[in-house]
């Protein structure tokens, strides 16, 4: 007889059973009832959902999936009732159905205290797409918001209050931040880190009242005192879904969740639970993977097998995305375990890392890592497998340096059982496995084949260590090579082009490539070409990226943007005239960019060679803003106009602007020029930022804006402005010799060993004693500038190639626009 | 916009089917590895020159992710031999030779026969 088997909840351990049922049995029936109106989604990653996944980047699989391995899902549809007697269920639709087992997969809900006014409007949780919609929604229309609850997903949402833009706070019970997995000197350092990014912690505070008239206004505390907000996302904790076990008299726990053994069986054996809604040993786990753990184990007792069972769940956690970095594992505190804690605490550079070790100095036995949790996965795997210490065991959280090979090193100690993954529970011996014998060699393999990296991803950076040393072991040499078509680094290959007076692309491809090239090295040489020899980009225009194929930016539907450049920001009314009679004559949409100057967007290919032939007459030069190349340097009005200033800031900015326009880089240049200490410019998030002092000029590098903000970093401080520009050359050819493609150079640093001490040893100390060569190197292509558009509206053959048909003199008439505002704009994809 | 359902359902045609080679361009108008855009009836096709290799190849104008009329200006190169072209847009790249995408789950694409005769390029078609 063909079982059916009936899942309640298509969470992400709902989905997983799926998966691991269907993997072991291709026949019984799998039906599933799912009360949110999609399919299951990672939550995990929910928070991404702010950075752009949509709802459907977060699905687990598409509502295809489900057909295509035969699995029912009913969407949308709550089951209300469970009746054991007849082993049937019934949903709010009214729909019932048969069962020979019965799995409770129903996740947990946000816990919301009984508070006087929780019912007020702005008062959200965090744990649907549906409840991060209404958040974004409501976080337009406000400026001040908090959370209540500074434990794990806390944290996470106000990361997310700030993102959207708001002041944000966060409000905690407990004397510290996350109670359950650091001490109070780790909470006082995290408390410091995330101050300095924006967010102000309140702890020890308990919510008395929230406040408001209808909608909410802020908050009333036990002390009486008082925080002024308009919304407020709960994040007290979870209370496990057992409502309809409990109706259907099952076994529950007094503080919520479904009473389950080690083989996940309820009081009634055809009933199982699993996930967040079950309560193993006391314990709820809110956490995916010791889920997925007990999803397999029910999928194994379905189909009659019995040999694995629920023995608790490692809690170590490591936090996701909040900036700093958070860890803690094993028993962090060791309360009632006498051990011997090593602390190591830098309240400057905000890092305290905590070590407890066993009585008999043998074993780690866990700690917390705040601010660096760069040894995390490595200490972590040290607790769970009992290794062995090093002599000196402080030696695993002080000294740096070398970091990466340490790791690296210890993935090697680590026994073949050591679980890796611990989503997918795969161990080191099941990854060396396939590399050895399956013929794994790149981490997608690794993914494709054991699922290893596919969860929270908190794992990729050993995987990789894994993945690098086995297949040393194996004698394979590995390099970061740029593709299938060259075996060498960017590096190797700067070094090749410059030695062997390398011009083109076909000659490096011929001498040292192998195959017709392609998307990702073909840009990547067009690139070294231009930083080395500064040539005419469009003597090899099918090897540039598109971008800079047309010396343009590719938009929506296929048209481009022109940007002329506006050194400083400083423009003539006479110039900002020329730029509107422009772009009204071609109909262009404008726009006031982020970095000081004015895009035209909307031109179509062919118009593109006149519009520039105009802008040339009246004095404009590209910006380049196509191209992986010096973009804008941001000025502030500085000392001329401003009270503050204190040096000129604005010709500074178009001095620096005019020398490195059009230099060619493996990623984008931004630069800025702040007149006083104020810094308007935001030269402290470009790549290489001045900021003018009462002596001279202080030179910060390696700053980025973008989706990992990362402040640059000082590298000198008053110097004067011909050692300014001397070290901004080193700097930029250094960066521009060494850095992988597209690399910016925040995480150029960011990998780069030794650090920004390193940095100012090669370019303040002349450590390498190259110093010379690139000041020369830097001249050199200063000298060969030419601004890219002037040639090719000069030459009527470089002219020709920008038309959109080749047969033909007329228009691409799919081209569409739509008004927007009084302008044009183009009409949505795919329509 | 016809263009576009034209496009997409249109199936590529066998060299031995072709009823029309339509002279499109000199072989020097295009681009050396790399492409153009041909304009016939009211398609859009894409059309390589793929020098290195010594071949030409052609397929619709249009990228089936977002349906932009974008392929010709894409870089082409090859994946364990296979010739590609790589949309400029995202970055899908598609098999010139069968129209299959390579890196992702996009439909095919059509690819359509192309010769040269006496300096021009002709690209083959059922209709
Ligand atoms: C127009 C503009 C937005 C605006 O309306 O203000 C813009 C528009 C684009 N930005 Fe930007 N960025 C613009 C300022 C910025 C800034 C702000 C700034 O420069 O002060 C940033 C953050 C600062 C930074 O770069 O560190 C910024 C960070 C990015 C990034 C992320 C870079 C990173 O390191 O993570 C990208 C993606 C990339 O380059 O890979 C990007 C890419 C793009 C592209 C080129 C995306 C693309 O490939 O189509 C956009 C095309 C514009 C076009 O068609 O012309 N844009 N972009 C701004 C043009 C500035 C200019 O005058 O040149
Ligand atoms: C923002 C956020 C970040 C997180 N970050 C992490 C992290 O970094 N690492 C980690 O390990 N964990 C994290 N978690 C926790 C993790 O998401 C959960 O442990 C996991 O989702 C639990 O899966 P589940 O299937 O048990 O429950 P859920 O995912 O909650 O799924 C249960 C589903 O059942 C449905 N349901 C309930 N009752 C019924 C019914 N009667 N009929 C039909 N359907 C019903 C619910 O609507 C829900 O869709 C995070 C959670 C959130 C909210
Ligand atoms: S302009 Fe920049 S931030 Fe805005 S959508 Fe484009 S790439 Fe993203
Ligand atoms: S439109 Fe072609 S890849 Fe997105």
């Amino acid at each position: 007889m063909k079982k059916r088997i009936i899942v309640v909840g298509n969470g992400m351990v709902g989905y997983k059973f799926c998966e691991k049922l269907r993997n072991r049995s291709t026949t019984v029936d799998i039906v599933v009832y799912g009360e949110e109106p999609r399919p299951a989604y990672d939550r995990v990653h929910l928070s991404s959902y702010f950075s752009g996944s949509t709802a459907e980047d977060l699905l687990m699989a598409p509502a295809e999936w489900y057909t295509d391995n035969n699995i029912v899902l009913h969407t949308g549809e709550l089951v209300t009732e469970i009746n054991r007697i007849d082993k049937t269920i019934r949903t709010h639709t009214g729909r019932s159905d048969k069962y020979d087992y019965l799995v409770l997969a129903t996740g947990s809900s946000a816990f919301v205290p009984a508070i006087e006014g929780v019912e007020r409007h702005g008062v959200f949780v965090y744990r649907t797409i549906e409840d991060l919609v209404q958040i974004t929604e409501y976080a337009k229309k406000v400026k001040r918001g908090a959370v209540m609850g500074g434990g794990l997903l806390g944290l996470e949402a106000a990361k997310a209050l700030l993102d959207l833009g708001l002041e944000t706070h966060v409000v905690e019970f407990a004397p510290r931040l996350m109670p359950r997995q650091i001490d109070d000197a780790g909470s006082d350092i995290l408390a410091g880190k995330l101050s300095q990014l924006g967010i102000t912690i309140h702890t020890g505070k308990s919510t008395k009242k929230i406040e408001g008239n209808g909608k909410l206004e802020g908050l009333l505390f036990a002390d009486d005192t008082k925080l002024d907000i308009e919304m407020l996302v709960i994040s007290a904790g979870i209370r496990p879904r057992d409502e309809l076990a409990k109706a259907t008299l099952l076994n529950v726990h007094p503080r919520g969740g479904i009473v389950v053994d080690d083989y996940m069986r309820t009081t009634d054996e055809s009933i199982f639970a699993i996930g967040e809604a079950a309560v193993h040993n006391n314990m709820v786990y809110g956490l995916v993977a010791p889920g997925y753990d007990m999803a397999d184990i029910v999928a194994r007792q379905v189909t009659g097998d019995s040999s694995k069972s629920f023995t608790g769940f490692d809690m170590s956690t490591k936090l996701k995305l909040i900036g700093v970095d958070v860890g803690s594992f094993g028993d962090p505190f060791c309360d009632a375990t006498p051990h011997i804690p090593i602390v190591f605490k830098n309240k400057h550079k905000g890092t305290y890392k905590r070590i407890n070790i066993s009585e008999d100095g043998k074993y780690l036995l866990g700690g917390i890592l705040i601010g660096d949790a760069g040894q995390y996965n490595i200490l972590h795997q040290m607790v769970m497998n009992k290794m062995p210490l090093p002599e000196n065991p402080e030696t695993l959280i002080v000294g740096g340096g070398g970091k990466a090979n340490d790791e690296a090193a210890g993935v090697k100690g680590l026994p073949d059982t050591a679980q890796i993954c611990s989503c997918e529970n795969i161990t080191k011996g099941a990854i060396v496995e396939q590399v050895t014998s399956c013929g794994a060699r790149t981490i997608d393999d690794l993914k494709k084949s054991t699922k290893a990296c596919t969860g929270c991803g908190g794992c990729t950076p050993m995987v990789n260590d894994l993945l690098k040393i086995t297949l040393e072991s194996l004698g394979h040499t590995v390099k970061k090579t740029l593709c299938e078509h060259f075996n060498y680094t960017r590096q190797e290959l700067y070094d090749i082009i410059k030695v062997k007076g390398i011009k083109s692309y076909d000659q490096l491809l011929n001498t040292h490539g192998a195959g017709d090239g392609c998307e990702v090295c073909k840009p990547a040489v067009a690139s070294l070409l231009a930083s080395i020899w500064n040539d005419v980009i469009l003597k090899e225009d099918t090897i540039q990226d598109s971008n800079d194929r047309f010396l343009a930016n590719i938009q929506r539907g296929g048209t481009y943007s022109v940007v002329p450049r506006i050194a400083g920001g400083e423009i003539t009314p006479q110039k900002l005239s020329a730029i509107g009679r422009i772009a009204e004559k071609y109909n262009l949409y404008t726009k006031i960019t982020g970095g000081q100057r004015i895009d035209m967007f909307g031109a179509r290919v062919d118009q593109l060679p006149d519009i520039w032939e105009e802008l040339i007459a009246e004095g404009f030069e590209s910006g380049h803003a196509y191209g992986k190349s010096l973009r804008t340097i941001k000025s502030c009005v500085g000392s001329t106009w401003c009270r503050y200033g204190v040096q000129d800031s604005v010709s500074f900015a178009v001095f620096v602007e005019e020398r490195y326009k059009g230099l060619r880089a493996p990623h984008k240049l931004k630069g800025a020029v702040s007149g006083c200490i104020r810094e308007c410019a935001e030269a402290q998030s470009k790549d290489f930022g001045i900021i003018a002092t009462e002596k001279g000029w202080n030179l910060y590098v390696c700053g980025n804006g973008g989706a990992r903000p990362q402040h640059a970093k000082l590298l000198v401080a008053d110097v004067d402005t011909d050692t300014c520009i001397k070290y901004i050359d080193r700097f930029l050819m250094f960066y521009i010799r060494t850095a992988d493609p597209l690399t910016r150079t925040a995480t150029w640093l960011n990998k780069m060993e030794g650090g920004l001490e390193y940095l100012y040893d090669v370019v303040v100390n002349d450590s390498l004693g190259i110093g010379e060569e690139l000041e020369r190197d830097m001249a050199a292509l200063i000298a060969n500038y030419h601004c890219e558009w002037k040639k090719v509206v000069e030459d009527p053959k470089l002219r020709a190639k920008f038309k959109h048909f080749i047969n033909s003199e007329e228009e691409d008439a799919t081209i569409q626009y739509v008004d927007m505002r009084g302008q044009k704009a183009p009409i949505d994809w795919n329509k | 916009m016809e263009l576009h359902n034209e496009i997409k359902t249109f199936t590529p045609a066998a060299e031995a089917e072709v009823s029309i080679w339509f002279k499109a361009a000199r072989v020097e108008d295009f681009p050396e590895n790399g492409g153009a855009c041909v304009k016939y009836k009211d398609m859009q096709i894409a059309v390589f020159n793929f020098t290195r290799r010594n071949e030409w190849y052609a397929c619709q104008n249009l990228c089936p992710h977002k349906m932009q009329m974008v392929l010709s200006r894409g870089m082409i190169g090859s994946k364990d031999g296979e010739p590609k072209v790589a949309c400029p847009f995202h970055k899908k790249t598609f098999s010139l030779k069968s129209g299959e995408c390579l890196n992702a789950e996009e439909c095919n694409i059509a690819v359509f026969p192309v010769k040269v005769e006496e300096g021009y390029v002709h690209i083959g078609f059922t209709r």
